[in-house]
């Protein structure tokens, strides 16, 4: 296959940026969409040019390294797929493609395709953790999860914190990401304790970190290569409610349970 | 009242005012419209309405009004505040940007809402207090007063342009603001959201057939 491109390049956090085009020429249609531009940045790193960055690790899905608009689209137009998962074949020979980095406030770019994501380590730094007991473990089966709730916090804990959400909201809101991490802990009985404090402070974070608020449009379930539903954004929300009537003391105090 | 403040500050509370405040009027605009829809049983039963409303249910009346007012102030405030916020949350555009989710209804939300509250004003000067007269106006004969103004073809595109946008409003704010007070259910398909598309067709039909009907000579 051969393409076009149009890259977002930018020398650093403070440099100015532009869309630069380049060619993608003869690209298996196998390969994936990272496996792409590997073969581009070896031809740039040839000529003696600076190679595109963009930020990669696990390549299957699971780390949440992978961060690019592609033509449009959070980790490009297949759903349920991060880059790494897209494969050249979801493209047409002869095709305009545009890369982009997540543009929000609050990913800052630190090259090309870079964004800096330490945002969402400091929301997961203000609630996103439980209380756990020390001391030998007991048995699984002594804590009473029931099945719904496990469900529904495993879909919340598939978010890998790629920041799609956030990119692809019209409002650079990063409620999904916020709602997904709030709710994996709430629907589980390790994550009373802290539960109505967790939210308040989370939902705080990402006021504080720039990020925008969510009018439902619904565009980051779509995006999300995890498919969570914007579902966990009402759960959310119905806890940030129980938290605004509590008192000080009995948020602290934690949770009903 | 530090417990207001945080809950005011952040981008979740002001949301969830503006889904409270939206919620209350849209059970005002329902009831609006059943009260208009009384003009195709001609002058008396419409006109006698009015003068109950201004009668015997005054301070009723009063009181719905002040609910009102500060819904609106609510939903207007938190809508502005929100909109800064967002806005300054993406300072960069992407060269290129394909929304697949975002519906006709959530994308005009912000225009739509600034050309309704022109409208409310512009609807309470001319229909209310009775500045603004597009044709001459008496008080207390609403229904000469309804029929006069929209025999003016600009007048009734004007109204029926706002229903319009009312609408498309209510088909998004029916649907997002239930979800924002913590109900979780509906899908994102915007087809399967059958109470706020009843909602939104029912009110842009109920109002939009009064004038129309005025225009059009259908009125008894
Ligand atoms: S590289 Fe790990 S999720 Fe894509």
């Amino acid at each position: 296959m051969n393409l076009t491109l149009r890259v977002w390049r930018q020398a650093g956090p403070k440099a100015p940026g532009k869309m630069v085009e380049y060619k993608a020429t003869e690209i298996s249609p196998e390969a994936s969409f990272l496996e792409m531009m590997d073969v581009v940045n070896d031809e740039l790193t040839l000529k003696g040019e600076e190679p595109i960055a963009f930020d990669h690790d696990c390549r299957e899905g699971i780390c949440g390294s992978c961060s690019m608009m592609i033509d449009g689209h959070a980790h490009g137009p297949n759903q349920g797929t991060a880059t790494c998962q897209l494969h050249m074949r979801s493209f047409e020979d002869g095709a305009t493609i545009f890369v982009e980095p997540w543009r929000v406030r609050a990913f800052p770019v630190v090259k090309d395709l870079c964004v800096d994501r330490s945002a969402f380590d400091r929301i997961i730094a203000a609630g996103g953790f439980i209380t756990a007991a020390t001391g030998g473990a007991q048995d699984a089966n002594n804590v009473l999860v029931p099945k719904v709730a496990s469900d529904l916090a495993m879909d919340s804990a598939a978010c890998i914190g790629c920041g799609a959400c956030a990119a692809a909201c019209p409002n650079g809101s990063a409620s999904l990401f916020t709602a997904a991490k709030i709710t994996h802990l709430a629907q589980l009985p390790q994550g009373q304790p802290e539960r109505y404090r967790r939210v308040v402070e989370m939902v705080a974070q990402h006021d504080a970190e720039g990020f925008g608020g969510c009018t439902l449009h619904g565009e980051c379930q779509l995006a999300c290569p995890k498919e969570i539903s914007i579902d966990t954004i009402s759960r959310m929300n119905r806890d940030y409610m129980v938290a605004a009537a509590m008192s000080q003391e009995e948020k602290v105090g934690g949770g009903t349970g | 009242m530090t417990r207001a403040v945080s809950f005011w500050s952040s981008t979740v509370g002001k949301k969830i005012v503006m889904a409270v405040s939206g919620l209350i009027m849209v059970g005002f605009v329902i009831l609006h419209m059943v009260g208009n829809l009384q003009i195709f049983e001609g002058s008396a039963k419409l006109n006698s309405y009015s003068a109950f409303l201004h009668g015997p249910a005054n301070e009723v009346l009063w009181i719905v009004r002040v609910v009102l007012l500060l819904a609106l102030v609510a939903h207007v405030v938190s809508a502005y505040q929100l909109t800064v916020l967002d806005r300054a949350a993406r300072p960069v555009p992407y060269a290129k940007r394909d929304l697949q989710a975002a519906t006709i209804g959530s994308r005009t939300m912000r225009i739509g809402g600034i050309i309704l509250a022109l409208f409310i004003v512009l609807h309470i000067l001319h229909f209310t207090t009775l500045t603004l007269q597009p044709a001459a106006l008496t008080e207390g004969d609403v229904y000469a007063n309804g029929i006069a103004s929209f025999q003016l073809g600009w007048v009734t595109a004007i109204y029926v342009v706002a229903m319009i946008f009312l609408g498309l409003h209510l088909y998004h704010g029916a649907w997002s603001s239930v979800r924002t007070l913590g109900f979780e259910r509906g899908r994102l398909d915007p087809f399967k959201r059958p109470v706020a598309i009843v909602l939104a067709l029912v009110v842009w039909a109920g109002f939009t057939l009064v004038p129309v009907a005025v225009y059009f000579h259908l009125v008894p």
